[in-house]
C-alpha cells in the first residue's frame, strides 16, 4: 500500500509532484441463469419487470434461498485471485429506502465475506508488472432500474436487475496511475472472463467500478479519498482517475482541503462532480440477515472447484513463453481472451509457434479490429490460418502471397489448398522457369546490367522485375541466387 | 344445527368419517355462528362461498374414501398468512387492497389435507401487541365476560367501544377468540413473543408454538424472522396436536426450515409420562405476581407428580434479561422487515411531493402507532454508534438465555413448567396506552422460548378468582412437541375441561 510510484508516473504539479492513489471496488455481475436469492431469469434485455418473482418484488411474506451456483461462482472466482477462502460468510442486510430496492434492504455480506486477501499480477506495458492487493470479495444481491423517461410527472421501476448477484471485488490502494487503473480491470476482467464467472460485459453493465481516488505527496501520509461511482468502461476509469487527480491537485495547491465524499464522473465533460449529499449520508444499519443461515462449506467443496479449474491467463503466458518460445509481450496479448489463446494453440499445433504467433498477433488481429470482430467470429477459422502457415513453411506460396490468399480465405472463404491450386498462386522453384525469365530481362536491360556491375545494390530492381514477371510466384531466394550468379556479383 | 360447532375438532372429524355429519352441514353451522358474532370483530374476513365450495369438494371426498387428515373441518386463518386470492392486510392500513397471488406454505398444506377456510382473522398489527388492540380493524372482544358481567352489558359493550370487555391476548387475539368463540375447529396463529400462547392462556384454549424452524415461514408476513413460527391455536390438546402435524414441515423456501420427519402428534397424546423429569424454573416466581398464578403453578407440579413425572427445581438464571433484550432483536428485525411497506408496489400509497415525501406520508399514515414505535426503537438499536452497545449485547443475552436451556436439558430435564402469563386477561383500554412496558410485560414467561428458538405450549389450568381462564406454560427440548402433548394432556385431563362461555354476543 505504501509502495511509491516510479517518477514517471508522478504529476507535475506547481509546488511539485504528486503521486496518485487508486483502490477499487467492481461490480462484477455472476454468470448464472437465475438470481441471487430466487429463481428468476438474470438474462439481460428482457421486457420490463418479466425476469421478477415474487422475492425479487419483496411481496409480504417472501424469503430468499441462496443460490449454489452463485456460490460456486464466487469460490471459483476467490481461487482465480489466489485468495483465501472463507468456509464460513454471513450476510447482512444493508438498509435504505429507493424504489429500485422492493426490499428497502440489499442482501449483502459486511463482516464476514465469502472470500478474503488476494492478489491480481497486472501487466501494465511491454516491461512493466505490477501487483495489487484484493482485499475481500463479496457476495451481494442487485438493485432494479428506476426510470425517469417514461411519463413527466412519474418515475417507474425495471426490476429485472433486482436481485442479480453481484461479486464485489475490493482492491487494496496499491494503483498509482490512470494506465494502472485501466490495465487492473482489464486483467480482472480477463480472469474473470477466463473462469466464466463473469462476461465482463461492461456495456450491459455486467462490469462496474466505484473507485477510490486520492493523491499525495510522493511516499507520504495517504490522502482524503473520494469515491468515483459507478464508472462503466476501462477508458472511462482512467479519464476518471486523471481528472479526479488533477482536480484534487489543484485544490490542494491553492490551499484549500478535499472533502471526502462520493463523485461521478461525466464522460461528455470531462469532469468529476459531487452527488448530493442526500444521496450518500446513509446509515446502513448493516445487521445479519435472519432468513439465511449463516454459508458454510468444507475444504473438500472447495478443493473439487480447485480441480476444474482452468488454466489461467498467468499460467498460460508462462506456458506460451516457456513451450512455444514467444516473446513475453506477443504471449501477453496472445492470453487476453481464451478464445484468442485457445485459437492461438491450433494454430500453432505441430507448426512453427512463432510464426503461428506473427500471423495470429499480426494479420488475425490486425484485421479483426479493423471490422471490430472477435476470434468468435472471425471468418478465417484456426484451421484455415494453420493451413495457410504450413503452405508458408512448405514453401508453396511466398509470405506475399500468403498475405493475398489471407485475404481471399477472410472474404471468400475456402480451403488454402485449393484456392492456391485454383488460382496458380504456387511458388515457382523450377529452376528453369526461373532462368527464362532471369534470361528475359538481363537481355532487356543491357544498359542496367552494366551499373549492376558497378553498383550491387541494383540487384534488389532486377529481383523486382522478375518476381513481376512470374506474377510474383517466382521464390525470391532462388531469383535472387540466379542473379547474381547471370550478373556476376 | 349450531350443537355442532361445539364439537372439537377431532369429534368432528370422527363423526365426518362415520358419516354422522357432512362438511357442508358444520360449515354452514360455523358460517352462521360467524355472522351472529360480527361483534366480537375476531374475523376481519368472511369467505363463506369459498368455504361452501371447500365443504362440497371435502364431502366428495369423504364420500369416495379418499379424505385427508383434516377433511372437511372448518378453519380460521389468522390475516398474517398469505391466502391466495384473499384480502392479506396483517391488519395494517399499509396494506390495503393487498390480496396475494399465492398461498402461505402452512395454509396451502392444510388445503391439501383437507380443511376448509372460513376468513381471515384479526390480530395486533403485524403481530405487534399482546391485546388485539393494535389492530387497523379495532380490537377484538374475548368471548369471557368480565366478572359481574351480564350478557346484556356485554352486548351493550359490543355495540360501542367494547371498553371494559375482556382482550382475548395477543397478537392472535383473533384467533383465540374465534376459537374460544366456537366460530372455528381451530385457527392458525403465530408466535413472535408469546403470540400464540397468551392468547390461548386469555381465552382458556390450547396453543402450541413449535421449534424455530418446524413450520415454514413462507408466505407469512414477517414480524421478527428469527423468532417468528406458526402454530395452531385450538380448544383440545389432541386439537392442537392434529392441527401442528399438517401445519409443520420442511420447506426448501424457507432457509430456516428444518429437514425432519414430521412424527404423528396425535399419537403421543395420552402416552404416559411416568419417569419424565419435569423443571420448575426458580426465576419464574417473580415479583408481584398474583397468588393465584402461584397456586395454578403449584397445582400442575402435582397433578404431574401425580401422574408419575420427577419434579425437578431447576435455574435459569438469565432469564430475567429475556424481555428487555427481546424488545431489542425482534423491532430491529422488525424496521427492516417492514421496510418493503413503501407504497411503491402494492398496498397504500400516500402521494407527496417526491419519493421521499411518499414513503413518509405513506408510512406515516399507514402504520399504526406501536408498529411505528417498535419501527424506531428498532432503527435506532441498529444505527452506527449504537449497534454494538444494543444490538450485539442482545444477541450475547440470546445465547445466554438458550445455554440455560440446554444446560437444563443436559441435566435430563424433559420438559419445563411455568405459568403462562403473570396475570388472567385485563380489559380493553386498560393497559399500555401511557406506558407499553406494562403490555410488554405480559410476554414475561413466554419469550425467553423464542429466544432461545423451542416449543412452548400453553394449556388451560383452572379459572381465577374472577372466573377467568389461566394457563399453564410447557417448554420443551428442540423438535420434542411429542413431550409437550403428553404432558400437557395429563394437565387437561387432570383440570378438567375449561367450560367455554356460552353465546351471549
Amino acid at each position: 500500500m505504501n509502495a511509491t510510484a516510479k517518477p514517471s508516473k508522478l504529476i507535475k504539479g506547481a509546488t511539485g509532484d504528486w503521486e496518485i492513489v487508486v483502490g477499487m471496488e467492481i461490480h462484477a455481475q455472476i454468470t448464472s441463469k437465475s438470481k441471487l436469492f430466487s429463481g428468476a431469469s438474470t438474462t439481460f434485455g428482457g421486457e420490463q419487470n418479466s425476469h421478477v418473482s415474487l422475492v425479487d418484488a419483496a411481496m409480504p411474506g417472501m424469503l430468499p434461498v441462496i443460490n449454489e451456483e452463485c456460490v460456486r461462482q464466487a469460490i471459483r472466482t476467490g481461487l482465480g485471485l489466489k485468495a483465501k477462502i472463507n468456509h464460513r460468510s454471513v450476510f447482512d442486510r444493508k438498509n435504505y429506502f429507493y424504489p429500485d430496492l422492493p426490499q428497502g434492504y440489499q442482501i449483502s455480506q459486511f463482516k464476514d465475506p465469502i472470500v478474503g486477501e488476494g492478489e491480481v499480477i497486472v501487466d501494465v506495458s511491454a516491461t512493466e508488472q505490477i501487483i495489487v492487493g484484493v482485499e475481500r470479495l463479496h457476495l451481494e444481491q442487485d438493485a432494479g432500474k428506476s426510470l425517469h423517461d417514461q411519463s413527466p410527472t412519474e418515475s417507474f421501476v425495471d426490476l429485472n436487475r433486482s436481485g442479480v448477484a453481484l461479486m464485489e471485488i475490493v482492491s487494496r490502494p496499491d494503483i498509482r496511475s490512470a494506465e494502472e487503473a485501466r490495465a487492473y480491470v482489464t486483467k480482472l476482467r480477463t480472469i474473470l472472463r477466463y473462469l466464466g464467472t463473469c462476461d465482463g460485459n461492461m456495456e450491459e453493465g455486467s462490469l462496474r467500478a466505484d473507485v477510490n481516488v486520492s493523491v499525495r505527496r510522493p511516499g507520504g501520509p495517504l490522502g482524503t479519498r473520494c469515491e468515483i461511482k459507478n464508472v462503466n468502461s476501462i477508458r472511462f476509469i482512467g479519464q476518471a482517475v486523471e481528472v479526479e487527480a488533477r482536480r484534487q491537485i489543484a485544490i490542494l495547491e491553492d490551499g484549500g482541503k478535499i472533502n471526502q465524499e462520493t463523485r461521478l464522473f461525466d464522460p461528455a465533460r470531462g469532469e468529476t462532480r459531487a452527488m448530493r449529499s442526500k444521496e450518500e449520508a446513509h446509515d446502513y444499519r448493516y445487521f445479519p440477515d435472519p432468513d439465511l443461515l449463516p454459508l458454510e462449506f468444507d475444504q473438500a467443496y472447495v478443493d473439487a472447484l480447485a480441480c476444474e479449474l482452468p488454466e489461467l491467463p498467468d499460467d498460460k503466458r508462462s506456458r506460451f513463453i516457456a513451450d512455444y518460445g514467444l516473446p513475453p509481450y506477443d504471449a501477453g496479448v496472445l492470453v487476453m481472451e481464451r478464445e484468442s489463446a485457445d485459437y492461438f494453440e491450433a494454430v500453432a499445433n505441430g507448426r512453427d509457434a512463432k510464426m503461428a504467433a506473427n500471423w495470429v498477433i499480426n494479420e488475425l488481429f490486425g484485421r479483426l479490429n479493423k471490422e471490430s470482430k472477435t476470434v468468435m467470429t472471425s471468418p478465417v477459422s484456426a484451421q484455415q490460418l494453420g493451413a495457410i502457415v504450413d503452405l508458408i513453411s512448405a514453401g508453396t506460396i511466398s509470405g506475399k502471397l500468403a498475405k493475398d490468399l489471407f485475404e481471399i480465405v477472410w472474404s471468400e472463404g475456402g480451403d488454402p489448398n485449393s484456392i492456391v491450386e485454383q488460382r496458380g498462386m504456387k511458388q515457382v522453384t523450377d529452376a528453369g522457369a526461373i532462368e527464362t525469365a532471369v534470361d528475359e530481362i538481363i537481355a532487356a536491360n543491357p544498359d542496367k546490367v552494366e551499373q549492376a556491375k558497378a553498383k550491387p545494390t541494383m540487384l534488389g530492381w532486377f529481383v523486382g522485375q522478375v518476381m513481376k514477371q512470374t506474377g510474383g510466384k517466382a521464390n525470391p531466394q532462388a531469383v535472387n541466387d540466379m542473379l547474381k550468379q547471370k550478373l556476376g556479383i | 344445527m349450531s350443537d355442532i360447532t361445539r364439537l372439537t375438532l377431532a369429534e368432528a372429524r370422527d363423526a365426518l368419517a362415520a358419516k354422522k355429519i357432512s362438511s357442508l352441514d358444520l360449515t354452514k353451522a360455523h358460517i352462521e355462528a360467524i355472522e351472529k358474532a360480527r361483534g366480537l370483530n375476531a374475523y376481519i374476513v368472511e369467505t363463506p362461498d369459498k368455504a361452501l365450495d371447500m365443504a362440497k369438494a371435502a364431502d366428495a371426498r369423504i364420500a369416495s374414501g379418499n379424505a385427508g387428515p383434516l377433511d372437511g373441518l372448518p378453519l380460521g386463518i389468522k390475516d398474517l398468512y398469505a391466502t391466495e386470492g384473499v384480502h392479506m392486510q396483517a391488519c395494517s392500513h399499509i396494506l390495503d387492497g393487498f390480496k396475494p397471488p399465492y398461498e402461505s406454505t402452512v395454509t396451502s398444506q392444510l388445503w391439501r389435507d383437507g380443511a376448509v377456510m372460513l376468513g381471515k382473522l384479526n390480530m395486533d398489527e403485524f403481530a405487534m401487541g399482546s391485546s388485539n388492540e393494535t389492530s387497523y380493524y379495532g380490537p377484538v372482544a374475548s368471548p369471557w365476560l368480565p366478572a359481574g358481567w351480564d350478557a346484556d352489558k356485554g352486548r351493550a359493550a359490543l355495540k360501542g367501544d367494547k371498553k371494559g370487555l375482556l382482550v382475548p391476548g395477543g397478537s392472535s387475539g383473533g384467533s383465540s377468540s374465534a376459537v374460544a368463540a366456537h366460530l372455528c375447529l381451530a385457527a392458525t396463529a403465530t408466535d413472535t413473543g408469546g403470540s400464540i400462547r397468551q392468547p390461548a392462556a386469555f381465552t382458556g384454549t390450547v396453543g402450541i408454538k413449535p421449534t424455530y424452524g418446524r413450520c415454514s415461514r413462507w408466505g407469512v408476513a414477517a414480524f421478527a424472522s428469527s423468532l417468528d413460527q406458526a402454530g395452531p391455536i385450538a380448544r383440545t390438546v389432541r386439537d392442537t396436536a392434529i392441527m401442528l402435524r399438517s401445519m409443520a414441515g420442511y420447506d426448501a423456501k424457507d432457509s430456516t426450515s428444518v429437514n425432519t420427519p414430521v412424527p404423528d402428534y396425535e399419537k403421543s397424546v395420552g402416552a404416559s409420562i411416568k419417569g419424565k423429569k419435569i423443571g420448575i424454573p426458580k426465576e419464574y416466581r417473580i415479583d408481584g405476581m398474583p397468588a393465584e398464578i402461584e397456586a395454578l403453578w403449584q397445582k400442575g407440579i402435582e397433578w404431574l407428580r401425580a401422574a408419575g413425572a420427577e419434579i425437578v427445581d431447576i435455574s435459569l438464571p438469565h432469564t430475567k434479561t429475556a424481555l428487555p433484550a427481546y424488545y431489542i432483536v425482534a423491532p430491529a428485525e422488525a424496521s427492516s422487515n417492514l421496510a418493503r411497506y413503501d407504497g411503491v408496489r402494492y398496498g397504500l400509497r400516500v402521494p407527496g411531493k417526491d419519493i421521499s415525501s411518499m414513503y413518509e406520508n405513506t408510512r406515516a399514515e399507514g402504520f399504526g402507532r406501536e408498529v411505528r414505535r417498535r419501527i424506531m426503537i428498532g432503527t435506532y438499536v441498529l444505527s452506527a454508534g449504537y449497534y454494538d452497545a444494543y444490538y450485539v449485547r442482545a444477541q450475547k443475552i440470546r445465547t445466554l438465555i438458550k445455554r440455560d436451556f440446554e444446560l437444563a436439558y443436559q441435566d435430563g430435564i424433559d420438559a419445563i413448567l411455568t405459568p403462562a402469563t403473570p396475570s388472567a386477561a385485563f380489559g380493553i383500554g386498560e393497559k399500555g396506552s401511557g406506558d407499553p412496558v406494562e403490555m410488554y410485560l405480559n410476554d414475561v414467561f413466554t419469550v425467553t422460548v423464542n429466544m432461545a428458538g423451542l416449543p412452548g405450549l400453553a394449556v388451560p389450568g383452572g379459572l381465577s378468582a374472577s372466573g377467568l381462564p389461566l394457563g399453564l406454560q410447557l417448554i420443551g427440548r428442540p423438535f420434542e412437541e411429542e413431550t409437550l402433548f403428553s404432558v400437557a394432556e395429563v394437565i387437561e385431563q387432570a383440570a378438567g375441561r375449561i367450560s367455554l362461555p356460552q353465546a351471549w354476543w
